[in-house]
């Protein structure tokens, strides 16, 4: 589980997070979402230690970020798996040798051990066959799912994903979902997803955090965004007139 | 006040580049790439700017010899003189910052764009040793392409020397045999090996804590070209001052 209490972040006079407050649980998919530039990268940045926030705590299960040293919170890095919007492969190796690489940094696993393990997850997202392609060979959807991949190979305890399905067709977005929440569930994990995509805040939203100007504006789940009358939450996942039928039409039953 | 900054970022690289080190077997894996990346790669332009340039330095001292009564074996001595000591530690340190230099800049640059270092540190990877310190490690065989540069030099002048007709071939190895100081050798390799270090942590120090897009990336490695050829001209100054006069 990780507790946030009143994390503050600002870039000199600017405050981008304005005190939030929330918790994410394990074996949930937890989804930040809000407009650009409502500071859901900041806050998922601050809870990754990228950035150093100004003020308030982030709780890993029983350890306060703040107060480990670099080399604990090194090691507790080790535990987090993390999919970035962009994927973030390293070029020079191969898609195998990608997601060999938080094994051969953090186990002392033969080649071997290594290569099985890393071939069991790429074939747990649909990707036995391409072990040996460069990044730059591989598709969108593909980089995605190798980056997933990555980030379960060394069984994390905490899983964050950045926008995963940004750039992505509506079929190949609902399989990185599915993927997620079901990785979430087998292994037990805390994930925590940065999302724009109503798509997934319907289908995958177990707990929903609504950033506005760099506060939580609203919290909930899947079912309770339906019936919510927070004008804010409303407009921004209601803004199509689809999902606004959607609704009515949710209501209505 | 932002030069001081940056002064005091890239000494704290430096620090950091020795802290909570990557494993031993990967480590391993990184310097070899790097030896073949930046040492070996550079050998072909280093051999071919080497030959004609100490042809060049040997055709223009002679030329400059106009009165009869200085012996020609003088040019094999300025040749390698011009060679051993400024040529080949200072001149070619300062092609290598535009061609290695480059190179660590843009890709430790891309990498920062991308992602790619985030996702390291996200892994709990001390990215800055796991990046700049294979690096600089192999940067330490740079001496050894100092030494095909000097004497791919020597050659290269004897070359221009006994074929432009300037003089014979027994003059020149006369000349560059005649008063030899082996320190000589020790100031040309001491300059190099702190060369090496510039030109293996100033380009990385740009590419590392670059910020933006490609346009950028391509800036960077305009200005780690260009301080690190400033900070090998001071360094080479200084250390002539020091171990030399």
């Amino acid at each position: 589980m990780i507790n946030v209490t009143n994390l503050h972040k600002s870039f000199g006079d600017v405050q981008v997070l304005k005190g939030i407050s929330t918790s994410f649980e394990q074996g949930k998919t937890n989804l930040i979402i809000g407009q650009s530039g409502s500071g859901k990268t900041v806050f998922l940045k601050c809870l990754l230690g990228l950035f150093n926030y100004t003020k308030g705590s982030i709780i890993y299960d029983d350890q306060t970020f703040t107060d480990l040293s670099e080399d604990e919170k090194r090691n507790l890095r080790s535990k987090i798996g993390m999919v970035f919007q962009g994927s973030a492969l390293f070029d020079s190796m191969t898609i195998e040798e990608n997601v060999m690489f938080p094994l051969r940094m953090f186990t002392n696993q033969s080649v071997s051990e290594m290569q099985d393990r890393a071939n069991f997850v790429l074939k747990r997202v649909n990707l036995e066959n391409a072990q040996q392609k460069m990044p730059s060979e591989a598709s969108g959807g593909m980089q995605k799912r190798v980056a997933i991949a990555r980030a379960i190979v060394n069984n994390p305890k905490y899983l964050f994903c950045d926008e995963p399905n940004s750039g992505l067709d509506p079929k190949t977005a609902i399989v990185i979902d599915n993927l997620i929440q079901e990785i979430t569930k087998e292994y037990n994990i805390v994930t925590v997803i940065n999302s724009h995509d109503m798509n997934s805040v319907m289908e995958i939203g177990e707990k929903i955090v609504f950033l506005k100007d760099g506060e939580k504006a609203w919290e909930g789940t899947k079912d309770t965004i339906f019936r919510t009358d927070n004008e804010a939450v409303s407009s921004f996942v209601y803004s199509s007139n689809l999902f606004k039928k959607v609704r009515e039409m949710y209501l209505r039953s | 006040m932002n030069y001081l900054h940056n002064i005091g970022s890239y000494f704290l690289m430096i620090v950091e580049m020795f802290r909570k080190p990557t494993k031993q077997s990967v480590m391993k894996n990184l310097i070899l790439k790097e030896v073949e990346d930046l040492v070996i790669g550079s050998l072909g332009i280093v051999a071919f700017i080497s030959f004609f340039v100490g042809g060049v330095i040997t055709i223009q001292t002679a030329l400059n010899i106009t009165s009869p009564l200085i012996p020609k074996y003088l040019v094999g001595f300025a040749t390698r003189q011009s060679v051993i000591l400024e040529f080949a530690p200072t001149f070619i340190s300062v092609i290598m910052a535009g061609k290695v230099g480059s190179f660590i800049t843009s890709s430790i640059g891309t990498m920062r764009v991308t992602e790619q270092i985030d996702a390291l540190e996200v892994m709990g990877v001390n990215s800055i040793n796991y990046l700049v310190f294979p690096k600089m490690i192999a940067m330490l065989l740079y001496p050894f392409v100092i030494s095909i540069a000097m004497f791919l030099g020597i050659i290269g002048g004897m070359a221009a020397c006994v074929y432009g007709g300037f003089s014979t071939l027994e003059d020149y190895i006369t000349g560059i045999q005649l008063d030899f100081i082996p320190f000589h050798m020790a100031y040309a390799f001491i300059k190099t090996l702190v060369f090496a270090f510039t030109l293996a942590t100033i380009p990385s120090f740009h590419g590392y804590y670059m910020k933006g897009g490609a346009l950028e990336v391509g800036k960077a490695s305009t200005v780690a070209f260009v301080w690190t050829s400033v900070v090998i001209i001071l360094l080479n100054y200084i250390l002539t001052q020091m171990l030399l006069s």
